[in-house]
């Protein structure tokens, strides 16, 4: 049997075994995916695999096993590939079988042609989607992936590579946040002048399409930068052409995965398009010249996986096990090792929030809810779970938002802050579109992994005019509020994606967009330093605990949830009482809103079930925000 | 009818493989056919190349001739295969007396020129792609078994002879029994369907027949299965088969070309998403919307090659796509001396066209996949992209290419479709006939099952409680938007002048904000195929109707739909319906009782479709329903418009504890079901949407005679209620919805009979929506005057009677020129056994005044 390197560093090999063994029937496919899985499980083999999100693909060696943790950006279609082809030796004529699963190009030794008319030859079907790393994912969920991989990568017989980690000093956050936002700072000195940088993200990118639509470019030397796509505008990282040989049907766009693979970064990829835009036979120009630079793009750019096992990630959590539903002792055991510590984990949480919020514990607490909330399940078309906060009372023009968006930042692992500026509102595309030319989905601020975290902050907007765009992106964001889903544009009609987004809406006053639930911030303190005041409180906490926050949140977002009986009956009561003291203010809206406030605030205590205490105390915490709405409204008709 | 010397000599020539001397053989074809010498001559005179063609033996071409024809047809007659100019010419050189009266009635055949089947032809690439490729690589290579007749194409259990002999025969004697299609109108049901097609085509010269395969399968299973597997073989018998019948019926008849069979609708009738490897080669249908077409790419079917040194000429045929460029001059022995002449070359024509999955076959959360499709020579250009079409066609995948100097090829075939036939699905959209063309094609068990259910006792409680289970009760307003979802039937009275009667069901409700009206909307627009979910406050006019683009590329006026027209066929849901502009809502009035949409902009005059039903939601003018006034006054909107909607609901917050009780606990629940209780429901969905779609395409109630009378009945019922107080409580637009309503409960039955208990359900809810929106708040009697003057026959009473009061007052007051404005209200007041308000007061010195009997000025009244 091979040893360790063996199936990290060339998996052919070992393929080429079980093939050889196998030959004349297709259980080879079985047993060598079977193989893989029985590796990988052992322990923490996982983490001696190279990662696509953390090293350079120039670093890591072709032809190798992969991992890549991506989000499923388009579906390319299905392709059909010499599953079993023979060659023939035009010396010897001895015919060799080989198998072209797992790789883009057939091969053949020097004197060896293929035999395209084999009786042998098998045709076979995969599908490919074009992945691009999780849009939003926070620094620290790479920074702590990576980190363990660099420490198992020590332990490793043969790194595939001498790469050094020039990572460290992404540990300053601030560095990190101009890398991922150099609008911010620019956008700060200008005041309130246009967000100007917006247009130096997306302009490029508009300009690029413009021009691959202009010309027909065939050499890749001369043609613009490629455009790889990445839903939120100033990403980086490898997107990726992710083969699938099974059961892709049950992948779906916006998907998180994590894919094992063989890396094929083969320079003939793009040689082989070259010829072919060249080649006489009309039969190959069906695409044009914009298709094939997207669906075949320069291997080194856009390198190949190959994929052997993939899975569907329930989270991006480096923390936390990656899957969670699996009767694991191992998982079991971690979860109740955290649960027995939860209760003071959300203390510290809600201590270090109230002090993010200038001292607003409510405004804290249900933070917390909306951090852990998510959409669990449809009915009909109602999305039940979300949990739409607007944030109302933010001070204007302060710095105040951003550096909530930095503490959320550092909390959830995916997450985006939407500056809802006229500007921003008018140019940027929050809908994913299907260009038709180039054969793609060319991808949208809302095209967004499940459970991110989108943070929009409306005291940046001004007044100003909404142009046709404008208005469909408020509409877009209305939709995605509401309903949970984007209307995808494909030309000749729309499609519904639903989606799984956490909006949390910054605002002075009740927000023009729609919410589940206004909180209005009631500052506690009035740091005479924001800036200062906001950073000490990242750098106070420990890392320790931080990673506690972390681990904390994602859990509680995946617990069950189930109410009993009898306190259904007393939810029926007191829902009954409350409507006869007061038919006006109480619709069922308000019964929606305290049933989801009690289920957040059951399971972000770690409870599964509701008990009578948490139901009193959810009503409790409303009466509390609405008591606040009320007197804001006072206040203002007063000042009016 | 082939007869059996014929193999021979066809296994000889008629092959497509390359190897035989393709000139010679084809010549058999064109051997005494006046069009090709023709060409020839006009041509050029260097005919050298082209003199062994006479010499090919005649009688080899004749007895042979027809089977000859089909074996080889596609590819090799492509040498034959004349330009296009020439065919226009073929009848006037070739009709003539002298050249029938020698032959045999197949020799017209032979005088037809026959059109190379691209959409067959370029088979010979996918040839070695193909999965069972043991067979098929030398297709047309014939294996004798017995005595030169039981032949068999190799690799295939295509036997040419019997194959053609049954195609015949299902020509000449098929009768549809189902024959019900729109497109047979002209036909006689009653005869043989193909051989009338035949006589069709003798008159019209539209030289193609187009096949039902579903026909196929009925008359014949195994044919049928051998047209899907082996479609480039039995494609080209059946063109035989049908041009021997068409000229031995009409030897007299001249064509452009050969009659092609073009089968459709191959059972195999698939989504996109289901092809796979096992499709290669094999006849599919598949439906999609068209995005993308190339323009038209000649392509060179046959190389004509001169040699420099001698002039001798050759033709070379296309092999794999590419052209073998003769290296040495069979003439002189020169090397490589041949020039290729583009214009005496031969090139066909093709497009590349992509289809895209049409939106109702994708999966939820996946993106469309697309297919290449290429169309050939008369099917180039028939489709236009955002088209919705079937289409029929072989399924090829190709390698991509061999690079020489490179061992390697990238292991991916190339997949596309080489299309036979195209249906469009939605030609007529835009047209309005009728909606035949939109029939989903339902499996029996489904259909079965659907039957099963419309049998049930309680299906219409059943479909409305699957409807919107979300939504609490309501349960009257479900109702109505489930027979929304049916509609009516469609009546067509154009001959009588009052043209098409609407069959669609307009619902407007309104209620108090946070009543789930846009979810239930939402619901609906999710529900249907064709539904549009707009927002009144984010719609123009122009949104909803129509606009005329100018195309910046192309500087061509476009008409852009808006989304009434979008939902022709289907249902609007307008939300927010208050909230729209008078003008934008000016542009319903026609589209909801005419069902059709004027457009005079830019130029273009156009009337359009819209038979869409409307579904608006509408809030309170004073955001919560003030249950003291009427809908008119709540909602303010024109009652013109309002009398146009068949249902108005409210939908208000009952306020009362068994509610709330059963409201908290079908909350409660949703917040603690699993997942898979929702899977259930959604299977509902399904459920619902094909018993909808089933019953809107094949169920056409009609009134039956107790029904109508029933109709007769409520309607006189209704007018009387009112006339016993001296006001019209209804009007015939009321009689037609109820007609509507009615017609569409029996088609929840399934029903093609209106019978009394849908009478008595629509009236029902005619009345029940009635009693919501069209009680007058202050007697809390139904007056659906309410409706259609915007104002409660007892309010207008109660307004006149209180200024006959106040002149009365005044009057008795005596002379005096002036009065206080207070005090006369005071004294009104002390008057009146009723309350009587401000307003009230000055609406009747309002009506006074405008008799002219006083007017006001600041605080006092002054008599004239």
């Amino acid at each position: 049997m091979p040893c360790v390197g063996d199936w990290l560093s060339s998996p052919f090999s070992i393929v080429q075994g079980f093939f050889a063994q196998n030959v004349p029937n297709s259980d080879w496919e079985k047993k060598v995916t079977e193989y893989f899985k029985e590796k990988l499980k052992e322990n923490n083999a996982t983490n001696w695999v190279p990662s696509l999100n953390d090293v350079p693909v120039h670093y890591l060696k072709p032809n190798s096993l992969v991992k890549f943790r991506c989000m499923v950006q388009d579906m390319f279609d299905p392709e059909f590939y010499m599953g079993v082809y023979e060659t023939v030796d035009s010396n010897t004529n001895a015919r060799v079988l080989h198998f072209g699963k797992y790789r883009d190009v057939a091969e053949c030794g020097p004197q060896q042609e293929i035999d395209l008319n084999s009786s042998q030859s098998v045709t076979l079907e995969r599908q490919t989607f074009y992945c691009v790393p999780v849009p939003g994912e926070s620094a620290w969920v790479k920074e702590i992936s990576f980190f363990w991989l660099s420490n198992a990568s020590q332990a490793r017989v043969s790194p595939s590579t001498s790469y050094t980690p020039s990572r460290h000093k992404r540990s300053y956050e601030e560095d990190e946040e101009m890398d991922l936002h150099p609008s911010k700072q620019k956008e700060q000195h200008m005041g309130n002048g246009s967000g100007g940088d917006i247009h130096g993200c997306v302009e490029p990118k508009r300009l690029e399409t413009e021009a691959s639509a202009g010309h027909h470019l065939i050499s890749p030397n001369c043609s613009p930068p490629l455009d790889l796509n990445f839903p939120l505008p100033g990403e980086k990282g490898p997107a990726c052409l992710v083969k699938v040989y099974e059961s892709w049907d049950s992948f779906k766009v916006n998907d998180v995965l994590e894919v094992y693979g063989i890396l094929s970064v083969d320079p003939a990829l793009s040689i082989v398009n070259n010829e072919e835009s060249s080649a006489l036979d009309p039969m190959e120009c069906m695409d044009t010249a914009e298709e094939q630079r997207v669906h075949s793009p320069p291997a080194s750019l856009v390198p190949r996986i190959h994929v052997i096992l993939a899975q569907k990630l329930q989270h991006i959590n480096p923390l936390l096990p990656a899957c969670l539903n699996e009767e694991e002792s191992k998982t079991c055991e971690f979860v109740s090792n955290f649960m027995s510590e939860l209760s003071p984990v959300r203390a510290e949480l809600l201590g270090f929030l109230t002090h993010a919020l200038l001292g607003d514990s409510l405004a804290a607490e249900y933070l917390i809810l909306h951090l852990i909330s998510t959409v669990y399940a449809r009915q009909d078309v109602l999305p039940l779970g979300k949990f739409t906060v607007n944030l109302s009372g933010c001070p204007r023009n302060s710095i105040f938002t951003e550096h909530i968006y930095r503490i959320i930042q550092q909390l959830v692992p995916a997450s985006y802050r939407l500056q809802m500026t006229i500007e921003n509102m008018n140019r940027l595309r929050f809908i994913p579109h299907k260009d038709y030319t180039a054969n793609r989905l060319v991808s949208g601020v809302l095209q967004l992994a499940s459970n991110t975290s989108l943070v929009i902050d409306e005291t940046q907007l001004e007044q100003g005019q909404l142009d046709s765009a404008g208005v469909h992106n408020v509409t877009a964001l209305g939709n995605l509020i509401t309903w949970q889903k984007v209307d995808y544009d494909f030309n000749y009609h729309r499609m519904e994606f639903p989606c799984n987004i956490n909006v949390l809406i910054t605002s002075e006053g009740r927000s023009l967009l729609p919410s589940d639930c206004q909180v209005h911030l009631q500052p506690q303190i009035t740091p005479p330093n924001m800036e200062e005041y906001m950073s000490s409180l990242l750098t106070a906490v420990l890392p320790s605990v931080l990673n506690k926050f972390r681990i904390y949140l994602s859990l509680s977002r995946l617990l069950d949830y189930s109410i009993s009986e009898e306190v259904t009956k007393a939810v029926e009561d007191d829902f009954v009482e409350m409507r006869k003291n007061d038919p006006e203010s109480v619709t069922a809206d308000d019964l929606h809103r305290t049933l989801l406030v009690a289920r957040f605030l059951s399971l972000s205590a770690g409870q599964t079930t509701l008990s009578r205490e948490r139901w009193l105390r959810a009503k409790q915490l409303e009466v509390l925000r609405k008591a606040r709405l009320q007197q804001q409204r006072c206040v203002n008709g007063n000042e009016l | 009818m082939s007869s059996p010397a014929s193999t021979p000599s066809r296994r000889r020539g008629g092959k497509r493989g390359r190897g035989s001397n393709p000139p010679t053989r084809k010549c058999s074809q064109d051997a005494r056919s006046p069009p090709s010498q023709k060409r020839r001559t006009d041509d050029s005179t260097s005919t050298g190349d082209l003199q062994p063609m006479p010499t090919s033996p005649p009688a080899d071409a004749q007895s042979p001739g027809a089977p000859d024809l089909l074996f080889s047809s596609p590819p090799q007659f492509r040498h034959s295969a004349i330009p296009l100019d020439f065919d226009i010419s073929s009848p006037l050189t070739y009709g003539t007396p002298s050249s029938r009266v020698e032959s045999t009635p197949r020799s017209g055949v032979r005088g037809t020129p026959v059109r190379q089947r691209p959409d067959l032809g370029s088979v010979r690439k996918a040839r070695q792609v193909d999965l069972h490729s043991d067979g098929l690589a030398e297709d047309v290579a014939t294996t004798e078994q017995s005595l030169g007749q039981r032949l068999v194409i190799w690799g295939t259990d295509v036997n040419i002879a019997s194959c053609k002999e049954k195609f015949q025969r299902f020509l000449q004697r098929f009768i549809d029994p189902l024959a019900k299609e729109d497109e047979d109108i002209g036909l006689d049901l009653n005869e043989p369907r193909y051989m009338q097609r035949l006589e069709e085509i003798n008159i019209v010269g539209e030289p193609f027949l187009n096949v039902n395969c579903d026909h196929l399968r009925s008359f014949d299973a195994n044919l049928y299965r051998q047209l899907i597997c082996y479609p480039q073989e039995v494609i080209p018998t059946f063109d035989m088969a049908a041009n021997e019948i068409f000229f031995d019926r009409y030897p007299d008849s001249i064509l452009e070309h050969q009659i092609q069979v073009r089968p459709y609708n191959a059972l195999k009738t698939r989504n996109m998403r289901n092809l796979n490897p096992e499709d290669i080669d094999q006849l599919i249908t598949i439906s999609g919307m068209v995005i993308r077409s190339s323009q038209i790419i000649p392509e060179m079917q046959e190389a004509f090659f001169k040699c420099q040194v001698c002039a001798f000429t050759t033709r070379v045929e296309i092999d794999r796509g590419r052209i073998a460029e003769p290296s040495v001059c069979k003439n002189c022995n020169t090397v490589h001396s041949m020039v290729l002449i583009h214009n005496r070359s031969m090139f066909s024509d093709k497009q590349m066209i992509k289809l895209q999955e049409s939106p109702e076959d994708m999966p939820a959360g996946q993106t469309p996949h697309t297919v290449v499709l290429f169309a050939h020579n008369d099917l180039v250009d028939k489709v236009q992209p955002g088209d919705r079409v079937n289409v029929t066609g072989i399924y090829r995948a190709v390698p991509i290419r061999v690079n020489p100097r490179m061992s390697s090829v990238k292991s991916v075939y190339k997949t596309h479709i080489d299309v036979i036939h195209y249906r469009k699905t939605d030609a007529k959209r835009l047209h309005g006939v009728d909606e035949e063309t939109e029939q989903k094609i339902f499996a029996e068990e489904r259909v079965e099952m659907l039957k099963e259910l419309s049998k049930k006792a309680d299906i219409y409680e059943r479909l409305s409680l699957a409807l919107a289970p979300s939504i609490y009760e309501h349960e009257d307003i479900k109702k109505g938007i489930l027979l929304q979802l049916f509609g009516g039937s469609r009546k067509d009275f154009t001959h009588t002048g009052r043209g098409n009667f609407r069959a669609e069901i307009n619902i407007l409700l309104c209620g108090d904000p946070g009543t789930s009206k846009s979810q239930l909307l939402q619901y609906v627009y999710n529900l249907v195929p064709r539904g549009q979910y707009t927002s009144g406050k984010g719609s123009s006019a122009v949104g909803l109707t129509a606009y005329v683009m100018k195309d910046p590329e192309t500087r061509q006026l476009i008409l852009q739909t808006g989304a009434l027209v979008l939902s022709d066929n289907g249902i609007c849901c307008i939300d927010e319906f208050d909230k729209m502009n008078e003008s934008t809502r000016s542009v319903l009035h026609e589209v909801m009782e005419q069902q059709t949409l004027s457009i005079a902009k830019a130029g273009i005059i156009c009337q359009l479709n819209a038979r869409t039903s409307i579904l608006a939601a509408a809030n309170p003018i004073e955001s919560q329903w003030n249950p003291k006034k009427t809908t008119i006054e709540n909602i303010q909107l024109p009652h013109t418009l309002l009398s146009r909607f068949d249902l108005i609901f409210l939908m208000l917050d009952p306020r009362d504890e068994a509610y709330d009780r059963r409201l908290a606990r079908h909350l409660v629940s949703l917040y603690y079901r699993s997942e898979e209780k929702m899977e259930e429901e959604y299977m509902d969905m399904a459920v619902l949407r094909d018993y909808i779609a089933y019953a809107r395409c094949f169920i056409n109630p009609r009134l039956s005679e107790e029904a109508s009378q029933a109709l007769i009945e409520a309607y006189v019922e209704m007018r009387k209620i009112g006339s016993g107080r001296g006001m019209v409580s209804a009007y015939p637009r009321q009689l037609e919805s109820l007609i509507r309503l009615a017609e569409a409960h029996a088609k929840v039955r399934f029903s093609e009979k209106v019978e009394t208990i849908d009478v008595e359900e629509a009236k029902r809810l005619h009345r029940e929506a009635l009693k919501q929106s069209a009680t007058d708040p202050r007697t809390g009697i139904v007056d659906i005057s309410i409706l259609t003057t915007g104002m409660s026959a007892t309010a207008r009473k109660r307004k006149e009677e209180l200024a006959q009061a106040l002149r009365k007052l005044i009057q008795s007051k005596g002379k005096a020129p002036s009065l206080k404005y207070q005090q006369l209200f005071d004294a009104l007041r002390a008057q009146s056994d009723t309350a009587i308000t401000k307003e009230m007061f000055e609406e009747a010195l309002r009506a006074l005044a405008d008799d002219d009997f006083l007017t006001v000025t600041g605080k006092t009244v002054r008599l004239l």
